[in-house]
């Protein structure tokens, strides 16, 4: 059975933006799943129709193979959100927060405070449980609503953008724990802007574009398809201009910078050769972005050529 | 889903409401009781006692009834709006929206909550009373019955508007324009005999006039209205918007894009 089943979803909104124009993909059971796309390509939406926050136009969403649109509060029983901006009362305790979203699960408030305490300790929450969640700061806010996404124990856990805007050691910590929940049979769907994110965590992907599906497959498969790697040389002595090597794509980028846009079959080493024969003396070595970032954008890219071009 | 789903589920909206209630007392509670304190004072006992007699009764037991019924309309409608809408700013509200629990609990426990403070505002003004004037409660079911269905109306009407407001400003034109007006001129203060014919009549198309005439023969056994009408009254509106709280909610106006 798959975790998440999409179909010919369409959403049209009031003032005739269509986010979403039949998009159709499926999620397996106990997948790490990535959902990414530029600013307003229409994830929001789909996860808003998916988390019933959002009403479809047309189409259809099973999540363990209920409908959203007909079986709302079954479909929702087998989900846990982690929006894109924070959503819990301010006012309230961390533990009341997470507490009270397992009573709406109708999850027994003596079963509610142990899981909440054990959800709270793990994202490292547990000291601030009786303080106003508004003096949580931006990292601990994101990890409340985790553990206020997980202490239904979902099966499915939806994370919009989860680390936005937190430091580097917070965001590697919550990719920890969020692998450690799927690790624990939860099935992880994310969205995010940060790329390296999804190439490190998820295993199928799938990328969307005004309101479009680009590419649905697995990451590996995905990856496979970049046939040219960028890299940023930094140069010893300056250049006036470029050298010119065969089968390498190279640019200046200012006097002492070079990009060299290189074809996977060839080796490294050729432009080394290549490099020294120029006498060009290389400094350091780096890459321009990571792989999945080289491929979304040629993607997006791609969808910019298309005729039907962004407006 | 199951009974037990939605019963917990509704203990829980409840909890969280009169814990609000609680946690923000100085605003809920306090108010009130200082506000009908003056009323008491200055209608009841320095004004009241120039004025004599109102429907055979000394004008401050006359005007007891509708200020505790006054009490209980705000500050029922007053907690739904302002739990509601705020909920709905911040988006806490969503909370809800994404769980398994069904628009009908929702409301239920939304309306519970704006009950409790009602009738805890209630409670207050009455034992406010007791200070100024001896109570004798005539009919205690029908001062009961007509108070608890008064408040879930307005608990009922404060969605409505919360639904409907997209700002803070929102929450209060009601109150101020619609609610307030209504409620001084539906017999708070007066009885609808004292008045000329024409606005007599006009009385007899406000709603609020019933509410606090129902209540007023629970608790002193006179009334301006037929008791039978309020019960219809009340009941009308009730299930006019139970039926339009359930729309707004299932549509999601406000809430689902």
């Amino acid at each position: 059975m798959h975790a998440l089943d999409v179909q010919q979803l369409r959403k049209t909104y009031g003032n005739g933006v269509e986010a979403l124009k039949g998009v159709s993909m499926t999620v397996e059971e106990g997948d790490f799943f990535a959902l990414l796309g530029p600013n307003g390509a229409g994830k929001s939406t789909l996860i808003g129709i998916v988390s019933s926050l959002v009403n479809a136009t047309a189409g259809d969403v099973k999540v363990f193979g209920t409908s959203v649109m007909r079986e709302r509060s079954r479909a929702m029983s087998y989900l846990g959100l982690v929006p894109q901006e924070i959503n819990f009362n301010m006012f309230e305790k961390p533990l009341d927060i997470v507490v009270n979203q397992a009573g709406y699960y109708g999850i027994p408030r003596k079963q509610a405070l142990e899981r909440a305490e054990f959800y709270l300790r793990e994202l490292q929450l547990w000291d601030k449980h009786d303080k106003p969640s508004r003096g949580l700061s931006g990292g601990m806010k994101r990890r409340l609503m985790i553990a206020r996404a997980m202490v239904n124990e979902p099966r499915l856990l939806i994370l919009d953008e989860p680390t936005a805007g937190v430091d580097i050691e917070i965001r590697r910590s919550m990719w920890e724990l969020i692998r450690r929940i799927n690790e624990r049979g939860t099935t992880v769907i994310l969205t995010t802007h940060y790329l390296e994110e999804a190439e490190e965590l998820c295993r199928n992907i799938a990328i969307i574009d005004r309101g479009e599906i680009r590419e649905n497959t697995t990451m590996k498969s995905l990856l496979s398809k970049l046939d040219v790697e960028t890299f940023v040389l930094d140069l010893r002595e300056p250049l006036k201009e470029a050298p010119r090597c065969q089968n390498m794509d190279i640019s200046l980028r200012d006097e002492n910078t070079l990009e060299v846009t290189l074809p996977r079959s060839k080796s490294v080493n050729a432009l080394f050769a290549s490099l020294d024969q120029s006498g060009i003396n290389v400094l350091s070595m780096r890459n321009k972005a990571n792989r999945l970032e080289e491929l979304f954008l040629r993607l997006v890219e791609q969808g910019d050529d298309a005729p039907e071009g962004r407006s | 889903m199951n009974a037990s789903v939605n019963w917990v589920g509704y203990c829980t909206i409840v909890r969280k409401e009169v814990s609000r209630i609680v946690r923000i007392w100085g605003q809920t509670v306090v108010p009130p009781a200082i506000t009908m304190s003056l009323y008491f004072i200055i209608f009841g006992n320095l004004i009241g006692s120039r004025i004599g007699d109102m429907g055979g009764f000394d004008y401050m037991q006359f005007i007891v009834p509708g200020l505790v019924m006054m009490s209980v309309i705000t500050n029922s409608y007053g907690n739904m709006v302002s739990s509601f809408f705020g909920a709905k700013y911040s988006h806490h509200i969503e909370e809800l929206l994404i769980s398994p629990l069904p628009n009908w609990i929702i409301l239920a426990g939304y309306v519970t909550g704006a009950l409790v403070r009602g009738m805890l505002v209630g409670g207050v003004v009455l034992a406010v009373s007791l200070f100024f004037s001896p109570i004798e409660i005539q009919h205690p079911w029908v001062t009961f019955s007509v108070l608890v269905l008064t408040a879930i109306v307005f608990a009922m009407a404060g969605m409505v508007n919360a639904i409907f407001a997209e700002k803070f400003d929102d929450i209060a034109i009601i109150p101020t324009f619609v609610l307030t007006p209504l409620t001084y001129l539906g017999g708070v203060f007066y009885s609808i005999s004292l008045l000329p014919d024409f606005w007599r009549t006009v009385s007899q198309f406000n709603p609020i006039l019933y509410m606090i005439n129902g209540f007023r023969y629970g608790m002193l056994g006179v009334s301006d209205v037929p008791l039978s009408l309020t019960y219809v009254i009340i009941g009308a509106f009730g299930v006019g918007l139970f039926a339009l709280c359930m729309y707004l909610l299932k549509t999601g106006k406000g809430m689902r894009s």
